[in-house]
């Protein structure tokens, strides 16, 4: 995989770099560097994966279509197997000797977090795929992201429990950046909706057996249980929960939002309720809906590239790419300052993840609508619809 | 603590006491026979694991975990062929770091010859929701199969060891190298042998946690860390002892989680190693006599 997008990104870059001499395209046309960091290994695959594959697609196509208002894309594909000291040190390779214009990733919010003050202070645009609220609060100038801030999703969760009248609910979430941002947005807003969180418990990213916590959890009397985090131990939580007995309702983080997860959790994954962005449920959305043409659209061509479902985060990097875009044509000229001002100035844009209208305080530039509540029934994501 | 609590705590530790035992096991072979630890044991697990998955896609899983052990024995073997048999006098250092490397290796060429994606076993009996109740307490009947995987495993290869022509032979390498070559013995190919014995034991191990634990490309470091905290813990070498070790290891994992948070689990395990290698550095049920005899 690592291997096969290396090469494909090179051959890209390759043949941007080459059609870009042969015919300097019409609107002066010099070629924007765009760097990507993604965990296209390690326990985030299963983000990185989809959006590293959206990236090389979208590169491809738009390219073939002239670039971004006439720049070719040069694309530097990176994987950073998951790990926050990997972001950091090829942030800085992609920065520094690359001197890329934007950097698109990476996948998780650890590593995200880990390069924000970096590319702020080099003033290179920055659009995560990830979704911690730390991400864009405070605002950094330089800081983007594309993907549904955690502060959404738990109120989602949060409405969906007030009106199953469920009040003692226990969390478990991973010692991940995602988890740990999940953790404490759960414990804030928690009493705005007059909710007790009686069991709290952090697991490692690597766990393989979670009946332990999940006794103490029984052992705690809750009528709900909130799980945080976007590795494979989503699905061992679910097994285990139902091994044990444990048959309240269990709620995920939106990064249950990728069929794998249901389909690892097989049987157990049944009656899951999760928020999510609408691309999982494309289909079933009404004729009238403003997101539906561009999430069918992605969804066909990423499916028909690459043979496998499209997930939300492979839609991340589908609007991160678009924004840049949407900015670039925008700007008078290639130019990093203008860029980026005309990026904070994008409003209305219908994107997979939902409709953006960014602003000088708001970099992220969504709100609880982007997501939907979903459910899994007969191995597949459907919209909840109450008892 | 009600006594279903209590119940249901322990066969988590079971659970996870299981799971390490059954990777444990696989370290003492190799240990017993050449006096190294091999680093690559977890992986010898995850290819099992994921072997057996593509199989499955072929044959029934009984077939398709069969083959798997097959042909991560070859595997075992055809490694130590190739990258240990011809190294000269090697000392621990040069063995561990071999084995080091081969588990990088082995890691890298799964991710490229499979994918970075979760696979699983399906369940041997039953699915993901099925549990046996016992006294208000539930546990996976995937957890059963993983302890009797240990105990057969465990009878089979102290039958081995004590009845058969090989086993015999190995054990003769083990404790004189020097004498058992005077009788005859090929050690040189015992040495390939525990490493074939080892990689399907560990092959084994990764089909029978699959259902639990997922497999995926980087699955064996973890478990090979777990498992060979409880072989030196156990007594390394010693099967019935790694398997004690294994349980008791998850069954105090388990009641430190009722009273503290979980991030404070690995303190424990790690003071109970350190205590082990401080004050009986042969293991719980090891013989110091027997360890004093490894050398090359």
């Amino acid at each position: 995989m690592t291997l096969r997008s290396l090469v494909t990104a090179t051959a890209v870059a390759g043949i941007a770099l080459c059609t870009a001499f042969q015919a300097p395209a019409a609107a002066g046309g010099a070629p924007i560097k765009i760097g990507a960091i993604f965990a296209t290994s390690g326990p985030a695959s299963n983000l990185g994966s989809p959006e590293a594959n959206t990236m090389l697609m979208l590169v491809e196509r738009m390219n073939a279509k002239g670039g971004i208002d006439g720049h070719k894309i040069i694309l530097l594909l990176r994987d950073s197997k998951s790990d926050p000291q990997q972001a950091l040190s090829l942030a800085r390779q992609l920065i520094e000797e690359e001197k890329v214009f934007a950097i698109i990733g990476p996948s998780t919010s650890g590593e995200t977090m880990k390069i924000k003050q970096l590319c702020n202070d080099e003033r290179t645009i920055l659009i995560s795929c990830a979704a911690a609220e730390d991400i864009t609060n405070p605002v950094a100038p330089w800081v983007f992201t594309t993907a549904q801030k955690d502060a959404l999703a738990v109120r989602r969760i949060f409405e969906t429990m007030r009106s199953l009248k469920l009040t003692r609910i226990a969390v478990a979430s991973s010692n991940t950046g995602f988890g740990k941002a999940g953790r404490t947005q759960l414990e804030k807003l928690a009493p705005e909706y007059g909710i007790r969180i009686a069991a709290d418990e952090v697991y490692e990213k690597e766990a393989t057996d979670l009946t332990g916590l999940l006794t103490k959890i029984k052992a705690a009397d809750v009528q709900a249980v909130v799980n945080w985090s976007i590795e494979p131990a989503q699905a061992i939580l679910a097994k285990n929960m139902r091994q044990i007995g444990l048959t309240i309702p269990l709620f995920q983080s939106h990064g249950f939002a990728n069929i794998r997860y249901a389909k690892a959790a097989g049987a157990a994954a049944e009656g899951i309720l999760f928020p999510s962005g609408r691309l999982v449920v494309a289909e079933a959305l009404p004729a009238n809906n403003r997101q539906k043409p561009v999430l069918m659209e992605y969804k066909k061509e990423y499916e028909t590239e690459y043979r496998e479902d499209a997930s939300t985060f492979g839609g991340h990097v589908y609007d991160a790419l678009m924004l840049l875009s949407a900015a670039v044509t925008a700007a008078p000229d290639l130019d990093r300052d203008k860029v980026r001002a005309a990026l904070e100035s994008i409003g209305g844009y219908v994107g997979i993840g939902g409709i953006f209208t960014l602003s000088p305080t708001d970099h992220a530039g969504l709100d609880e609508n982007a997501f939907a509540m979903l459910t899994v029934k007969g191995g597949k994501f459907v919209p909840y619809t109450g008892k | 603590m009600p006594l279903s609590l209590l119940l249901q705590y322990l066969f988590s530790g079971i659970t996870a006491g299981g799971i390490y035992a059954v990777i444990a096991i696989g370290f003492n072979i190799i240990y017993n026979a050449t006096g190294i630890i091999n680093f690559a044991q977890g992986e010898f697990a995850m290819l099992g694991g994921m072997i057996a998955i593509s199989f499955t896609a072929f044959m029934p899983l009984p077939a398709a975990i069969a083959c798997a052990i097959l042909v991560t024995a070859a595997l075992g073997g055809v490694l130590e062929f190739v990258f240990i048999r011809r190294m000269k006098n090697p000392t621990v250092i040069q063995m561990i770091i071999v084995t080091i490397g081969l588990s990088i290796l082995l890691r890298e060429a799964a991710l490229h010859i499979w994918d970075e994606k979760v696979h699983s076993l399906p369940y041997f009996t039953g699915n993901e929701i099925s549990s046996i109740r016992l006294f208000g307490a539930c546990i996976s009947p995937q957890v059963l199969w993983v302890l009797g995987t240990c105990g057969a495993v465990v009878v089979s290869l102290s039958l081995f060891f004590a009845h058969t022509p090989a086993g015999r032979a190995m054990r003769a390498c083990s404790a004189d190298r020097i004498g058992a070559m005077l009788c005859g013995i090929n050690a040189r190919n015992m040495v390939t042998l525990s490493f074939m014995i080892s990689a399907a034991i560990g092959a084994l191990a990764g089909c029978v946690v699959s259902p639990i634990t997922a497999t995926t490309y980087d699955c064996g470091m973890p478990l090979a860390v777990k498992g060979f905290t409880v072989a030196i813990i156990g007594g390394l070498g010693n099967s019935t002892g790694a398997v004690a070790a294994g349980l008791l290891l998850g069954i105090v994992e388990a009641l430190c989680l009722a009273v503290m948070p979980m991030a404070f689990r690995d303190v424990v395990v790690i003071a109970i190693l350190l205590a082990v290698l401080s004050f009986k550095p042969s293991g719980l049920f090891g013989n110091a006599a027997s360890q004093g005899q490894k050398e090359f």
